[in-house]
């Protein structure tokens, strides 16, 4: 038996189908999963995310401690409520995890870090945040929702009172605030617009029923595996762990090696890799022939080497197979893939492969 | 609660198997099995004139979540795949003891005989054990 999120038994009422995701007993699926992955793309879906760890973290050195202990630079958090995607390594320049962070005031920013990996994460933000004199406090009293789509962001605005609706309308993306006693935030791991609400357990019963009965649909963690896929995000445990670096897992893009005098943990390995090359990328396959690509299945690379796709599946709105893969750095734009046996021809993309609802490969 | 046709035959891996009137026998995935792995996205039948044995992997189901393999009931020799489930792989969840059959097999002289394999009776005590 896993640990339950305050709307387990709606999910159980809902007719779920409940897995184990990182000790915790979650809802894969309602009905169907490719119905629910064409909701959020077509109109909205909200999803129980309330497994995820949020932690605050309190103290008048905040920043400093998350400069240090931060791949992404938080010296780019200038307004209020604005977040960040980063990751947080080691010393190897390992992936110790991804998250966001929100800064909220100057002594007081929100991480969210992933279910499977609380333990780790607590024990290595505690280590590194006594020396700042930080608080760290995990909220284990708030669920959260992430409600998706295209009408996603109009549909969970009428679960808050009128007058902050307008407030909530007017976030960027990437930003969050409280409003009364949730914290609203314009974030999601789909590829389509939408909210985070992060409220109090007692709440998401009700918050879930009402979503329900203005046709957001209820959508598990399968759907929400195939939606970030397409999105082209990354997976911790799949597409990077502690093994593995930012510069070879797609996420480059997410370290600032610029301020060069902010010596965040994991700088100095990820500058020795930065100089000498990194051997391997990041990729996304799209399936040529037909089948399905799937985690671990040996990418060939003619002339060149072997690699591993990370994370594969069958694309509903594409309608065919694509992947995440580590492959050699100099891999070409062709690739084949061993499927039980057989080599199947695989083309190399730039994710992502569907961005608000639309294909991004031709 | 799953369907499970009295008159087929199935085995403990959720394949059923249908006696025809020329003495193949055809094969699919059960309803439960379906169910079990939701939306299929993919499916490999076996190719006309292969020998499988008994318990021999010969097709695989594919849905968006995972790939499982389907096990040859009883030995023999495929005489068909369904070719309309390489562009209609979600027949199989829409029509499992019909349109959606995956395979026709002539059983090899002193295979296990069709009527030998499990009754529907029991079949349904394996669902019930699944939680099905």
């Amino acid at each position: 038996m896993g640990r339950k999120t305050p709307l387990f038994a709606l999910h159980q009422e809902l007719g779920a189908r409940i897995v184990d995701f990182g000790g915790w007993d979650m809802p894969v699926q309602y009905s169907s999963q490719i119905g629910e992955h064409h909701a959020v793309r077509r109109s909205a879906g909200v999803f129980d995310v309330s497994h995820m760890c949020v932690v605050d973290l309190k103290g008048p050195r905040v920043r400093a401690f998350l400069a240090q202990l931060l791949a992404n630079d938080v010296a780019k958090l200038k307004t209020g409520g604005k977040a960040l995607y980063t990751c947080m390594l080691n010393e190897r320049g390992g992936v110790i995890d991804d998250l966001i962070v929100y800064f909220l005031t100057e002594s007081w920013f929100r991480a969210v870090v992933n279910a499977g990996t609380r333990d780790k994460d607590l024990a290595w933000i505690r280590r590194h945040a006594a020396a700042f004199g930080v608080e760290v406090i995990e909220r284990t009293d708030l669920a959260m929702l992430a409600i998706q789509g295209p009408e996603g962001r109009a549909r969970a605005a009428e679960l808050l009172a009128p007058a902050d609706r307008e407030a909530a309308f007017a976030l960027g993306v990437f930003v969050g605030r409280e409003l009364g006693t949730w914290f609203v935030a314009r974030t999601g791991y789909t590829g389509e617009d939408g909210f985070e609400f992060m409220m109090p357990g007692a709440d998401a019963v009700p918050a879930w029923r009402k979503l329900n009965a203005l046709g957001v649909a209820s959508c598990g963690l399968g759907a929400r595996d195939t939606l970030r896929l397409e999105a082209g995000m990354n997976l911790y445990g799949n597409d990077m762990d502690e093994s593995t670096n930012p510069l070879e897992s797609g996420l480059a893009w997410t370290v600032a090696l610029e301020p060069p005098g902010r010596a965040f943990v994991g700088r100095e390995a990820l500058e020795a890799i930065r100089a000498r090359g990194p051997a391997a990328k990041l990729v996304g396959l799209v399936l040529e022939d037909r089948g399905v690509l799937r985690s671990h299945q040996k990418v060939i690379v003619p002339g060149v080497g072997e690699g591993e796709i990370t994370s594969g599946t069958f694309s509903p709105t594409l309608e065919r197979s694509i992947a995440l893969a580590r492959v050699p750095a100099a891999t070409p734009a062709r690739v084949q893939v061993d499927i039980r046996g057989k080599l199947l021809n695989a083309r190399v993309v730039k994710p992502p492969f569907v961005r608000s609802g639309k294909s991004l490969v031709t | 609660m799953s369907n499970v046709p009295a008159d087929l035959k199935y085995t403990k891996s959720h394949e059923w198997v249908r006696s025809l009137a020329d003495g193949t026998v055809e094969i699919g995935i059960t309803d439960h099995a379906q169910h079990a792995l939701g939306d299929l996205v993919f499916v490999e039948v076996p190719e006309p004139g292969r020998s499988v044995k008994q318990d021999e992997p010969c097709a695989v189901v594919e849905s968006v979540k995972a790939a499982s393999d389907v096990y040859a009931p009883l030995a023999g020799e495929i005489t068909a795949g369904n070719p309309v489930l390489a562009d209609a792989p979600e027949t199989v969840n829409s029509d499992p003891y019909g349109a959606g059959w995956l395979m026709r097999v002539r059983p090899a002289a002193g295979a296990v005989a069709a009527a030998e394999l499990m009754s529907a009776a029991d079949y349904q005590k394996v669902v019930a054990a699944e939680g099905g």
